[in-house]
């Protein structure tokens, strides 16, 4: 009888877990797969360009090439890399949370000089999404602050992406007030007060504003903002502000884990693969604006190129552990201006 | 000669215990392997990462004024929407065992929807029908009330979410009882209310505990489906399990850990006196 239920269980318990275990990193074939971990709206960018990378590196290497995509949150995919998720790469919102996987030890410091262009192969800008005709006639930051206006933006505190949101509107702020902090702080009190619905990702405030109709504006990627617009065309325009912040999203190998998996050779060329003319023209079909000068030029009609773009290395906000520190810490300035 | 081999059978029965499920053993040790595994030690690392805050540094996060409003808002919404379920799980399982009406297999099955659903999708589409443009939160809208992203639509969130619990636990206590209790309560003359009260409702309330005390343990950590449709903002709609992901956004795990262990212990407190008052109420009142 014992026999008979150890075999049992030998046969539900443990032979499960071996493949389990085991399965997965057995080599098949002539297969290799890289897992890249990505934040929310990139998920069309990279269907399209995993594609054209394994075509490329079958003709290259003859090896066949799968790219396994996970998208989240950029803060939340970060700490999922951290606690274990084998990414062989990172494409995520902010150089801030590739640091964190970099302390992590993950990562070897000095990845952002790894690439060009601080490891960003494409970058966008944060625009204003309107209801058609503009009925509230929001042109600059200046106007979200007014009385009467429904703003709708992600949360600072949760979304990568809000932070850029912000962090534009201070730099206009700063501008306006010539760097009085304190006017620069109420103005940032009095837009936040004009916020209906803080979701906690973008996609959320997208779906707020677009599907449920509420506010008059919504902060967004201009890729984001690009997409609502591709789906309902006829009820939106976009407004892009004079002075915007230039978003670089960055990309990364994860050390570690290449090194584990004895992949670094298929990760490295799968990144320096989004720059080469190919893989910025898909940025540029999905609406992020391609790092490469000559393809930007050719998508002059899409972007509106005259805009002023401020980064975060400016020394108003001095990088991006600074500007958290300072700004969406606990305490920090964006929690300050919900304190009465 | 028949008295050995009585002894002997004896002591052949002695050996193999009958046991409807054999292999106590082997059960047994799964059993606190599992419950080890999925429950204890994640438990147990909540306690332990938040505890390298110290004292001093755990009181300060959650007495922290943003974090106290968010819980209090979690607190309140989520007592409400269980209370709401109190009465209205009540009503729906005595229909759904009472009275036979066609559609009823279907109106049965429809209760553990929001068991099914995944939560981030029955968030989705409960802002999209609350909201001002939405089907029935157009109509609020029209008398004045907003329901999504305020209180009310948290509150929504979690009576929607949490309906299963107090239907289902009380269910089959009512299908139990037999209605000859009714019939002599009714000849003795006893009126409809009087009945309810005194011979239904007494017999049902352990359940409606016990099911009260599920749905508002868990609603008071519901977070896939209540962000959508909270609004999120600091000390008005902004809940404690969002207060949590901001931490966790924040790589602040010790600071989120501290939230979560006070919700934890809070929904623990509640199991427990929920479980007390039980006991009490079997042992003392219904003898």
């Amino acid at each position: 009888m014992k026999k008979i239920i150890f075999a049992l269980f030998a046969i539900f318990v443990f032979l499960p877990a071996l493949v389990l275990l085991v399965g997965p990193d057995a080599a098949w074939g002539g297969t290799v797969e890289i897992v890249n971990v990505s934040y929310d709206p990139t998920r069309e960018l990279y269907e399209a360009f995993n594609r054209q990378f394994a075509a490329y590196w079958k003709e290259k290497t003859g090896a066949e090439v799968v790219v396994t995509q996970s998208h989240g949150g950029s803060g939340s995919q970060a700490r999922s890399v951290i606690e274990g998720n084998k990414a062989d790469v990172v494409t995520l919102a902010l150089a801030y949370d590739i640091t964190a996987i970099e302390k992590s030890g993950l990562i070897k410091p000095g990845w952002q000089a790894e690439f060009q262009k601080n490891s960003a192969p494409y970058t966008s800008i944060i625009v204003f999404l309107v209801r058609k005709g503009n009925p509230k006639g929001l042109k600059d930051w200046g106007d979200l602050a007014k009385p009467g206006v429904g703003i709708i933006t992600p949360n600072p505190k949760t979304s990568g992406g809000a932070r850029w949101n912000y962090l534009a509107a201070w730099a206009y702020a700063d501008r306006l007030y010539g760097g009085d902090a304190g006017k620069v702080k109420k103005f940032i009190g009095d837009l936040f007060a004009n916020v209906l619905v803080l979701d906690s990702g973008a996609r959320g405030s997208t779906t707020t504003f677009v599907e449920n109709g509420q506010g008059d504006v919504l902060l967004a990627w201009e890729n984001e903002a690009y997409l609502s617009l591709k789906e309902h065309g006829d009820a939106f325009e976009i407004v892009t502000p004079p002075l915007s912040i230039l978003a670089e999203p960055p990309v990364a190998i994860v050390d570690d884990n290449v090194d584990e998996k004895g992949t670094r050779e298929v990760a490295r060329a799968y990144l320096e693969y989004l720059y080469t003319d190919v893989g910025q023209k898909i940025a540029g079909d999905n609406f992020y604006r391609p790092t490469n000068p000559d393809i930007l030029a050719q998508y002059s009609k899409t972007f509106d190129l005259a805009v002023n773009l401020i980064t975060i290395d400016d020394p108003l906000f001095g990088g991006w552990d600074r500007a958290q520190t300072y700004h969406f810490s606990d305490g920090g300035i964006f929690d300050q201006i919900y304190e009465k | 000669m028949a008295g050995d081999r009585t002894k002997a059978a004896m002591t052949a029965r002695r050996k193999k215990t009958p046991r409807v499920i054999p292999g106590f053993g082997l059960s047994m040790g799964i059993t606190l392997g599992f419950l080890g595994v999925i429950v204890l030690i994640p438990l147990a690392s909540i306690v332990i990462s938040s505890s390298g805050l110290g004292l001093e540094g755990f009181f300060r996060v959650v007495t922290g004024r943003r974090i106290m409003a968010g819980i209090r808002v979690s607190f309140l919404c989520t007592f409400i929407a269980a209370s709401i379920n109190a009465v209205f799980g009540v009503m729906l399982a005595w229909v759904l065992v009472r009275y036979k009406f066609p559609g009823k297999r279907f109106a049965d099955g429809l209760i553990e929807l929001p068991f099914a659903l995944p939560t981030a999708v029955a968030g989705i589409s409960l802002a999209a029908v609350y909201s001002s443009r939405g089907v029935i939160g157009s109509l609020f809208e029209r008398a004045g009330i907003s329901v999504a992203y305020t209180r009310i639509g948290i509150t929504v969130a979690i009576v929607f979410i949490t309906i299963p619990f107090v239907v289902r636990t009380i269910q089959p206590v009512l299908e139990k009882l037999d209605p000859q209790y009714e019939e002599a309560a009714a000849m003795l003359g006893a009126g409809r209310v009087r009945i309810f009260f005194q011979i239904v409702f007494p017999e049902i309330l352990p359940a409606l505990l016990t099911g009260f005390g599920l749905a508002f343990a868990r609603g008071l950590g519901e977070y896939g489906s209540v962000v959508f449709i909270a609004g999120n903002r600091p000390f008005q709609t902004e809940i404690a399990p969002l207060l949590i992901m901001n931490k966790l956004q924040q790589f602040d795990y010790q600071g989120a850990t501290a939230i979560a262990l006070v919700m934890l212990i809070a929904s623990f407190g509640i199991l427990l006196l929920i479980n007390t008052i039980q006991l009490y109420y079997g042992k003392f009142i219904r003898d």
